[in-house]
């Protein structure tokens, strides 16, 4: 067993590849639907992938005032954003709630036992990924302080053109 | 063929970021390393007005812990393994982890249409009440499997999981094994949305006791559903529980029975939900003596609205597994832009209230107390009031934005709070005995949080708090100040004072200083002050954390 680990890890540390859209991990909608994490993409537009939850105040904020721009890019970059929520079984059911009294336009999914956090490598919330239109993370941040989403947002505009943008915090992905 | 794959790849998934549908071992595919590294230290300072005899300050001065979890992944290949180091743990965490390791590793491969892992293992069958792998870092709760899952996925909706294994406890592995199979099913419903589910859970220890017939086998069955149609959904859950002699429920044969079901109104700016609940000698772990957290093959979600604000939530609600029934309603109304309570800038009120108490018990038998060892233990009717109230919570939260770069909060809470039950964990059957035994307290808390940016781009946010308790800890008052300087600097200073605990000696003040760094993906947060003595609680799983003072570092990285 053990050389077996040492042999990935070795193989491991080569250049890495940046990963083609969202992991294969096992997710459900507000209506109880269990759906493939993989399936969800933006049909070759910017895709943000946000882990929240009802009881992180930075997620919320995070999200908030993402909020004030999104029909503005959702216009001009087609942008969508996943809202993954990380509530497990004690606040799933109160997810729907918490949604309809922040009035989010955003898709968002129940990741009750941390499927896709684990698969994406997510320690704490908040932690948001911009994946662009090729489905490779261009853009992350494990955190939120406000004033942040600018970064995000710049982000957003540069993958819709086919560039890259510097990332003051210099969280960008790989 | 290749869609299904897909699907089949991503079933269970208990762990892994494969994004590509060839099977594994396909020549010319890179592979992928995830890594998570956390480190939490603390330097311990002898506080001789916290802690006036010692007993809690740790001979070591200095104790420190910490993991690194690896994912590897190359086309349908994942592996991965954790390692962790408890040197020793910090105070307030499980002591159980006393050492290192590597007490998770897995390999998880798709093969001919089915999602393989072996080795350690996440899963959850349901909302959890029957199965539930899961870990809580944070709170030291870790009860993966090790052992074999199996999962695939029908194009037609129906997935099936099946999990084989032993329990994660500590460094170790529970005694006894875990068998469970799950199916569930979306019904090709055009009108909305439908699924249906069912599991069996049974779990094996041996048997050998002197006195007791006890099973070595006990078996769980569950089955679910979830309804949605337009801006209503309705969901359920029963589980049933053949009986199962324990140390948690005193050695008795009484089968257990969980049911929960929540009804959701649900559209754009307004909620409403309402939930019932009943937890009947639940207990569900696979080691019939195990105590505390250890190896709970189940989870119980407690329905209470969970509390974030410092002071409130010295006052949590957790679910008691051996029974209880209660209920939950949850409004919530955002007022618009322009509307007569909206004003300029719009305003939520989200008003909760919810209650848990015992269960009504009767005797199995004249002459035979309630509880007693190797009996039945009760009777319950489903449909009476239990004598016990364990909590009662009303709040209501107003949230305003004033502008673009302020906003506010305003949170009032009436709890009550039973110390005996859920502070102390003392079961029914002694405060029935002695009704003198049952503290219940009233706590009236206010929680007022603002917010705003000021010109140069920094961020100040203030908590003000409030909380008046009639015994236990008394009334305390808080405040904090945090100053967001930049994006990688944040300095933030709190201070509890517990101004009116009925002990004067422990009218103490509690100071934290906090800075906190980020670079990049690595965070770094240092604390310096007086920690108090309380519950300290994550996802609704709580823990007690003893008091302390000194210096916290913690820091966490990922790639």
């Amino acid at each position: 067993m053990r050389n077996l680990f040492l042999a990935l890890f070795a193989f491991g540390l080569t250049p890495l590849a940046f990963a083609q859209g969202l992991p294969h991990a096992t997710v459900q909608t507000l209506e109880g639907k269990s759906i493939d994490a993989a399936t969800l993409t933006n049909e070759g537009k910017p895709l943000v992938v946000s882990f929240w939850a009802t009881w992180c105040k930075p997620c919320i904020s995070e999200l908030n005032a993402f909020n004030e721009y999104y029909e503005e890019l959702q216009k001009t970059t087609g942008v969508q954003l996943i809202a993954v929520s990380i509530d497990d079984a004690r606040t799933t059911a109160k997810v729907g709630p918490f949604v309809a009294g922040q009035e989010w336009d955003y898709q968002v999914i129940l990741d009750a036992n941390s499927v896709l956090r684990r698969a994406m490598g997510v320690n704490n919330v908040p932690h948001t990924f911009l994946l662009n239109g090729k489905g490779e993370i261009v853009y992350q941040a494990n955190k939120y302080v406000p004033g942040e989403e600018k970064h995000l947002v710049e982000a957003i505009r540069a993958a819709a053109t086919g560039g890259t943008a510097d990332n003051a915090a210099g969280t960008s992905g790989h | 063929m290749k869609h299904i794959k897909w699907a089949l790849a991503g079933l269970g998934a208990a762990f892994g970021s494969s994004a590509w549908s060839q099977p594994l071992g396909s020549e010319g595919q890179k592979g992928e390393l995830h890594a998570i590294f956390q480190f939490d230290g603390q330097a311990y300072v002898r506080d001789s007005v916290l802690d006036p005899t010692g007993q809690y300050y740790p001979e070591e001065k200095f104790r420190g812990q910490g993991f690194a979890t690896f994912t590897y992944t190359q086309g349908g290949l994942r592996a991965g393994m954790r390692y962790e180091n408890y040197q020793n743990p910090i105070l307030g965490y499980p002591q159980g982890f006393k050492g290192q390791g590597i007490p998770y590793r897995f390999v998880q491969f798709e093969q001919d249409g089915f999602d393989i892992t072996v080795g350690n293992f996440y899963e959850q069958f349901g909302s959890g009440m029957i199965f539930r792998a899961y870990e809580e870092r944070g709170l030291g709760l870790d009860n993966a499997m090790d052992g074999v899952r199996i999962a695939t996925r029908w194009k037609n909706g129906l997935q099936i999981k099946g999990v084989l294994g032993k329990q994660r406890r500590y460094f170790a592995l529970g005694e006894g094994i875990v068998r469970g199979i799950d199916a569930e099913y979306n019904l090709p419903w055009k009108a909305g949305a439908a699924v249906l589910g069912g599991s069996f859970v049974s779990k094996y220890q041996p048997a050998n006791d002197p006195e007791l017939n006890l099973p070595a086998n006990v078996a769980a069955g569950a089955a679910r559903f979830s309804l949605t149609k337009g801006k209503w959904n309705l969901n359920s859950e029963y589980v049933y529980k053949a009986n199962d002699p324990s140390f948690d429920n005193g050695y008795i044969y009484r089968p257990g029975q969980a049911l929960r079901s929540t009804l959701t109104y649900r559209t754009k700016g307004f909620s409403v939900q309402g939930s019932v609940k009943r937890i009947d000698n639940m207990s569900f772990r696979s080691d019939r003596s195990a105590q505390q957290f250890d190896v709970f093959v189940n989870f119980l979600p407690p329905t209470s609205k969970l509390h974030t604000y410092a002071l409130p939530a010295l006052f949590p609600y957790a679910t008691q597994i051996n029974g209880e029934q209660g209920g939950e309603l949850d409004l919530v109304k955002a007022f618009k832009k322009g509307s007569l309570l909206g004003g300029k800038t719009g305003l939520t009120v989200a008003l909760n209230a919810s209650w848990a108490e015992s269960l009504q018990k009767s005797p199995v038998a004249t002459g035979v107390p309630i509880g007693a060892i190797g009996t039945d233990g009760y009777q319950s009717d489903w449909l009476k009031r239990g004598d016990i109230l364990y909590f009662r919570d009303v709040n209501l939260e107003v949230r305003k934005k004033f502008s673009k770069k302020s906003k506010g909060q305003l949170t009032l809470y009436d709890l009550r709070y039973n110390k005996t039950v859920l502070n102390d964990g003392v079961g029914d059957a002694v405060i029935l005995n002695s009704p003198d035994s049952d503290s219940l307290l009233t706590v009236r808390a206010a929680v007022a949080e603002f917010q705003h940016t000021l010109p140069n781009g920094q961020t100040l946010r203030y908590e003000g708090q409030w909380n008046l308790a009639n015994g236990f800890r008394g009334d305390a008052v808080m405040g904090l100040v945090e100053w967001t300087m930049s994006e990688r600097w944040t300095l933030a200073l709190q201070e509890i004072y517990n101004y009116g605990h009925p002990s004067v000696s422990r009218r103490l003040h509690y100071p934290i200083f906090s800075l906190i760094h980020f670079s990049g993906n690595t965070r770094i947060q240092i604390n310096y002050g007086r920690q108090q003595q309380g519950i300290f609680c994550v996802g609704g799983i709580c823990r007690v954390v003893p008091p302390s003072n000194g210096l916290a570092i913690s820091m966490t990285t990922s790639f």
